[in-house]
């Protein structure tokens, strides 16, 4: 009984303010030690790749930002959906609150992958599945971002941006599908992205880490813009 | 409720009749885009008929999404929408008959008109019946998934650009099934694979989506 009181008592985003102020200051710092020791790992722990030199060392960023992209539109869907069945203000603002952090994620991977593509593949951009379909989540971040710029009344705001976000969800299967098919009937210019399947432990650590690192980032960088929105409502 | 679907595809059919322009300024684009590329990247026969379905399938993505703005705005300023929401007829039906009928003045027209376009471009004959197929399949997801858009852009400034940015991402999996079937049988290949899925995509969009633009619609104007 107690448990569920709590449970509702930070719905209210009075109550919510403190403590996200409080998580999100304990996620930053765990955010930039984990951050460092991912980075030491990566840069000088990690031995270097017997086929790709030095330039592989970008995949301690780029892969956890890669996750991060996808998994983020899915924590912003549901927030945005708990917010439209259950008209909970704060799960709305939630979902406007990811979506910045959503949409940096997709461009750090895209770029940190053109930096990582041209002296492995001779090119910043090649038509694979994975980059199309990572570039069309970019557009989806872009035009939720848009859309709830574009509408004054939060209120109006926060609803069609979760119905765009839920479109988006469901869609966002079918688009990776019928670009990995796309991509298998355009066979010129496919390039693999698998790699040997024998990956050094050190290098998993590096990429553990940097991966928690990018979750507290997440939280944190959430929460704060959480805050803002709060104030600003208020 | 099928009355209703009935009243409002005539009434919105109707419309267009009376007003001719406005469905073939949308018929023009599509033609003018689809002129337009050759003079881009050059007359070479071998590389026109390469583009064809691509460039056929895009010009029809556009002039599809071009018309969508006009789907429930001029409802929306007269008052006709609201009408429609306090309605007997559950909003579903009423968007989906709006859909249709949109379908009917915007993308019937370009299925008729893709085989001239088709031939400009040099395409063999043996390939409009597939042309035909997946661009029938095709534009009504086009025009259901676009009136999603359409919806919650309402009333919006810039709703012309937003909406653009909201529906072209997700048009691509129906530019990529239209398109490649069409590829398909100019390989020698039987593009029966993509038109199904393609029908599983409208079939899918037909379900589902006319519940979503009735929430977009609430959302928008209340």
């Amino acid at each position: 009984m107690s448990a569920a009181i709590k449970w509702f008592w930070f719905a209210s985003p009075q109550t919510f303010f403190p403590l996200a102020g409080t998580l999100a200051r304990a996620c930053w710092i765990g955010a930039a030690l984990l951050a460092a020791a991912g980075l030491y790992v990566g840069f000088f722990v990690a031995p270097t790749d017997a086929q790709q030199g030095e330039a592989y060392r970008i995949i301690f960023i780029h892969v956890p930002a890669a996750w991060m992209s996808m998994f983020l539109y899915v924590v912003m869907a549901f927030w945005a959906a708990i917010g439209l069945a259950f008209n909970t203000r704060l799960s709305s603002m939630m979902a406007s609150a990811v979506a910045p952090t959503g949409a940096l994620f997709t461009f750090i991977a895209l770029w940190t992958g053109a930096l990582w593509g041209r002296p492995t593949w001779g090119a910043y951009w090649v038509w694979d599945a994975r980059l199309t379909s990572e570039l069309i989540l970019l557009f989806l971040y872009l035009g939720f971002m848009a859309l709830q710029a574009a509408i004054d009344d939060p209120r109006r705001a926060d609803r069609a941006g979760a119905l765009l976000a839920i479109v988006g969800v469901v869609n966002v299967p079918i688009i990776y599908y019928s670009v990995t098919w796309w991509n298998t009937l355009h066979q010129g210019a496919s390039v693999s992205l698998t790699r040997a399947p024998s990956m050094a432990s050190t290098m998993l650590t590096g990429m553990l880490l940097m991966a928690l690192a990018f979750w507290l980032y997440s939280i944190a960088a959430s929460l704060a813009r959480v805050r803002c929105i709060i104030l600003e409502r208020a | 409720m099928i009355a209703a679907a009935r009243c409002i595809v005539t009434r919105d059919l109707l419309l267009a009749l009376r007003r001719p322009s406005d469905v073939g300024t949308a018929l023009l684009f599509f033609v003018i885009v689809a002129s337009l590329f050759p003079l881009g990247i050059g007359a070479e026969p071998d590389l026109l008929r390469a583009v064809a379905p691509g460039v056929i399938w895009v010009a029809a993505l556009l002039s599809s999404m071009l018309s969508l703005a006009r789907l429930f705005a001029a409802d929306h300023a007269d008052g006709t929408l609201e009408q429609m929401l306090l309605g007997a007829a559950p909003l579903g039906v009423v968007a989906a008959a709006k859909v249709l009928a949109h379908w009917l003045i915007s993308g019937l027209p370009l299925v008729a008109i893709a085989p001239l376009i088709a031939l400009q471009y040099d395409l063999p004959a043996s390939l409009y019946g597939t042309l035909a197929v997946s661009l029938l399949l095709g534009t009504p997801v086009l025009s259901l998934i676009g009136a999603i858009g359409a919806a919650l852009t309402l009333g919006l400034r810039g709703g012309g650009v937003l909406l653009s940015l909201l529906v072209l991402p997700l048009y691509v999996p129906v530019l990529i099934m239209g398109a490649g079937s069409v590829d398909m049988a100019a390989a020698g290949l039987s593009p029966q694979g993509q038109l199904q899925l393609l029908a599983a995509l409208l079939v899918v969009a037909a379900a589902f989506a006319p519940w979503a633009i009735a929430a977009a619609l609430r959302i928008s104007t209340e």
